[in-house]
């Protein structure tokens, strides 16, 4: 598989061995296996591939740069759809949820910093959203989440431990919101392990 | 490796001295509805509701929780504590129509106003929101639904479990019958 590299990423996994079905965690089972995902979502216990983004925030952001804390990367199709609204919004909501276990939120999709910009300015949100928009889609690629035939990426989950491995995933169905539940989990089930709060 | 479900099923149970309730405990189906005043898809869900208890009469039982995301909804937050500090006078259901019947009218001027209407003590109201008395309620509402899978809203829960189809009128009625095991006919 041939990646486009946002950054060097000695410790990316995404050309290691390939991942048998088995490890395939946090698919729905109502996925349409038709509906091929162009990788494979990356699997806890994997190391989360670095990158460095254009955010809405601070210029570039990266997960380097909440190393510490736990990441939740929320991953999704576009800006404006209604869905996306929908979870976003919700996310927002919750934020003060997740901040009780130090967890930080990066939101990532395909389209620009400046449609970013507009999204999030009308939509209230306040955590970054990252351009994953040249080479586009290069870091939905590298955790295993971009839809070649749609050009966007999969609406997909991540929890990062504050140590940089993945600790959860799930792709949902593109037209449904997941949901701030499984994130809540997965944040409690690091708290429980003692490697967050 | 922990395998992810989607367990979406009610984690609060409908409890008769906590939630707002329309309808007998004996109804063979409860509807629950997570909902957020100022949202539009809640509105239009408002009507559908109110038929759909008219046709069902005694098979169903309505509760409605709070589910304000007040990122998307500046007034929502505000609107279900007033609808909450209704519920302290035994007024909830009165207050909960007259938000969704005007819910481009969400303001406190118009909360009071709508107090008025429906005969709560003023000034015992008054006070209520201006302390945000019912804030932890709202909360509490919010968290159970984010617990049980409300991803937005409205979002319904039949018996408990999460529906995902629909609350276009046929179709929940359809899905609440079946629930009920009212045979409908072909």
């Amino acid at each position: 598989m041939v990646v486009a590299r946002p950054v060097d990423t000695a410790e990316a996994s995404y050309d290691a061995e390939p991942m048998s079905d088995d490890v395939r965690t946090g698919l729905d089972p109502r996925r349409d296996e038709d509906t091929l995902l162009s990788g494979t979502p990356l699997a806890p216990g994997t190391p989360a591939p670095d990158f460095v983004l254009p955010s809405t925030l601070d210029g570039t952001l990266g997960p380097k740069d909440r190393r510490g804390r736990p990441l939740i990367l929320v991953f999704y199709p576009a800006d404006w759809s209604p869905v996306c609204t929908d979870q976003l919004a919700l996310y927002q909501e919750v934020m003060p949820e997740f901040e009780k276990h130090d967890a930080a939120m990066f939101g990532i999709s395909v389209d620009g910093r400046w449609s970013h910009l507009a999204f999030a300015k009308d939509r209230n949100l306040g955590f970054p959203l990252l351009a994953d928009f040249e080479p586009k889609g290069a870091v939905a690629r590298t955790y295993g989440v971009y839809r070649a035939e749609d050009g966007t990426s999969e609406r997909a989950l991540f929890v990062i431990d504050p140590g940089g491995m993945v600790s959860w995933s799930y792709v949902s169905p593109t037209e449904v919101n997941p949901g701030a539940d499984g994130i809540l989990r997965a944040l409690e089930d690091l708290a429980a392990k003692g490697v967050a709060r | 490796m922990r395998a992810t479900r989607w367990e979406s099923t009610l984690i609060l149970p409908v409890s008769e001295d906590r939630d707002h309730i329309q309808g007998s405990a004996d109804a063979p189906v409860t509807l629950v509805e997570y909902g957020d005043y100022e949202c539009p898809y809640c509105g239009e869900a408002y009507p559908i509701v109110k038929e759909i208890q008219s046709r069902m009469g005694k098979q169903l039982r309505f509760v409605f929780r709070n589910f304000p995301i007040s990122t998307a909804h500046p007034h929502a937050e505000i609107a279900a504590e007033a609808a909450e500090a209704a519920a302290a006078q035994d007024r909830f259901w009165e207050m909960h129509d007259h938000l969704y019947e005007n819910q481009r009218h969400l303001r406190e001027d118009d909360l009071r106003s709508y107090a008025r209407a429906i005969e709560l003590d003023r000034d015992m109201f008054d006070k209520e929101l201006a302390e945000h008395a019912h804030a932890d309620r709202v909360h509490e509402d919010f968290m159970s639904g984010v617990r049980s899978g409300v991803n937005g809203t409205p979002t319904f829960f039949i018996n408990g479990v999460r529906y995902d189809d629909s609350y276009e009128s046929e179709t929940l009625l359809m899905a609440l019958n079946g629930a009920a095991g009212i045979d409908v006919g072909g």
